[in-house]
């Protein structure tokens, strides 16, 4: 009531307040948050505007792309010719054990064929460069020029040339977003070589190693042990190298042992992947006991 | 000859020419560019969030031009580009900008390396709020160079300030006002 003319004149409007927009739009950005971690409804509205945002990001990729093939097209000439005889060499090293190859394939073929066994993957394997890895640090991330198009699906397996690199959790139109291992809580079944005790290996986020939880301190494992895929999952084929054990620590009063291990594939360097084909469905997991069930007393009791 | 001292900051006594919507358009469209561009390691930590720092320029200068609906909608675009979860640039983009109308008759009286200060605790709360929504929502903490590109934008700032003003200066010195 201190003054009569608190609106200002029209010649001055300048809509809502700064706090009311504020308030708005934080409403807005916290209901969005909310929906998108909880629920995941905004996959469509994500795929639209990456559409709209992929011709800007390849266009930030152009100027790179261009040195880097400017540079492999100045390589000296000597140094291909060194690497042909290197690599010729190698063939001819290799060749028996090829050979040797094609033969068991063969035979392997014959043999699932006799026990009708399905084929264990599914579909083609894709080859996908790697466009950029991601920019959010809070996730490990990496982004590959292989999407819909290409047939590429979401849950598939990427691996490079020397072992598991993580899946495939979202797919565009032309390209696609890999979750690498080393990524917070992402697990993936293995099975230690050597000894082939199975666990399960969780991520643990930017700039740390992955390991391995609930294992007990008695297990067969040490440093240095090699990680493969269990193949229990259904998504990675079995026998794919994952890590290697650094180190484990075995303390009296833990009820597990620490194990820390460090991937084996260039999950943060490798410039090639390739997205491997589904792994054949696997037959149906039984039912969980229902609750009305008498209490399970122990993890080894048997399931009528 | 163009003249070195009109890349000089305007002082404020000096009267700006009106600014050009297009060019505030295109600005804010090479800062989404320059998020976008691919970078790994330690050039990682060091790039400043370049859509963030010309926002709060804009937001700061052209308050009537840009404010929190428009940072809000290039927040979404930035979600999408990083993948991560939808509307945490929006909203830290959102707070920014209700933060630099606030604050920017302050910011605009002192000289340029004492804005920068100032500009260095916005970009932080803008980060921060990221930061923030991410850990809530399970993230790990991230290490201290999380803090980096903030401070590296708030560097930049004379220089952005120096950059996007140069179009609305006055063409000729001040004193040669005959032949207008």
């Amino acid at each position: 009531m201190r003054h009569l003319s608190v609106e200002p004149p029209p010649f001055f409007h300048r809509g809502p307040s700064p706090l009311a927009r504020l308030a708005f739009f934080g409403l807005l950005s916290l209901a969005l948050l909310f929906t998108d971690t909880r629920y995941r409804y905004l996959e469509n509205v994500r795929q639209v505007v990456a559409i709209a945002l992929y011709p800007l990001q390849r266009l930030v990729l152009w100027p790179g792309e261009a040195v880097g093939y400017a540079m492999t097209y100045f390589t000296v000439q000597r140094t291909l010719a060194g690497d042909n005889a290197a690599l010729k060499q190698e063939l001819l090293v290799q060749a028996p054990a090829m050979q040797g190859y094609q033969l068991l394939q063969q035979e392997n073929a014959r043999l699932r064929a006799l026990l009708e066994v399905e084929r264990r993957l599914q579909g083609a394997t894709t080859a996908a460069q790697v466009l950029y890895t991601g920019r959010d640090p809070f996730t490990q991330k990496l982004f590959v020029d292989k999407g819909e198009s290409a047939g590429v699906q979401a849950g598939q397996a990427v691996i490079d040339e020397v072992g598991v690199v993580g899946q495939v959790t979202r797919v565009f139109p032309y390209m696609a977003e890999v979750t690498l291992v080393t990524d917070k809580d992402y697990a993936v079944p293995v099975r230690v070589e050597r000894s082939g005790v199975r666990s399960v290996m969780y991520g643990a986020g930017t700039g740390r190693l992955p390991e391995l939880r609930f294992l007990s301190p008695n297990s067969e494992i040490q440093a240095g042990d090699r990680l493969v895929t269990s193949g229990i999952d259904g998504t990675y084929p079995a026998g794919l190298a994952v890590a290697q054990v650094v180190s484990v620590e075995r303390e009296t009063g833990q009820i597990f042992a620490r194990v820390i291990c460090k991937p084996l594939a260039g999950v943060d360097r490798s410039s090639q992947v390739l997205i491997l084909g589904r792994v054949a469905a696997l037959p149906q997991r039984p039912e969980e006991a229902t609750d009305n069930g008498p209490p399970r007393k122990g993890r080894n009791r048997v399931r009528e | 000859m163009p003249q070195l001292t009109s890349f000089a900051p305007a002082r404020p006594e000096e009267i700006l020419a009106p600014v050009k919507p297009w060019f505030v358009v295109l600005t804010l469209f090479l800062g989404l560019i320059g998020n976008l561009i691919p970078v790994t390691g330690v050039a990682l930590a060091l790039k400043p969030d370049f859509l963030a720092l010309i926002l709060l320029y804009w937001c700061i200068q052209e308050p009537r031009l840009i404010s929190v609906g428009i940072a809000w909608g290039l927040g979404l675009l930035m979600d999408v580009a990083d993948a991560s979860v939808f509307g945490q640039h929006a909203l830290a983009y959102a707070v920014l900008a209700y933060a630099a109308e606030y604050f920017r008759r302050r910011v605009l009286r002192f000289p340029l390396w004492q804005q920068a200060a100032q500009v260095a605790v916005l970009l932080l709360l803008c980060a921060g709020l990221v930061l923030l929504v991410r850990v809530v929502g399970g993230a790990p903490l991230p290490r201290w160079t999380y803090a980096v590109g903030p401070l590296v934008g708030a560097l930049l700032w004379p220089v952005v300030t120096a950059l996007l003003q140069w179009p609305q200066r006055p063409q000729r010195p001040a004193g040669s006002l005959a032949e207008h």
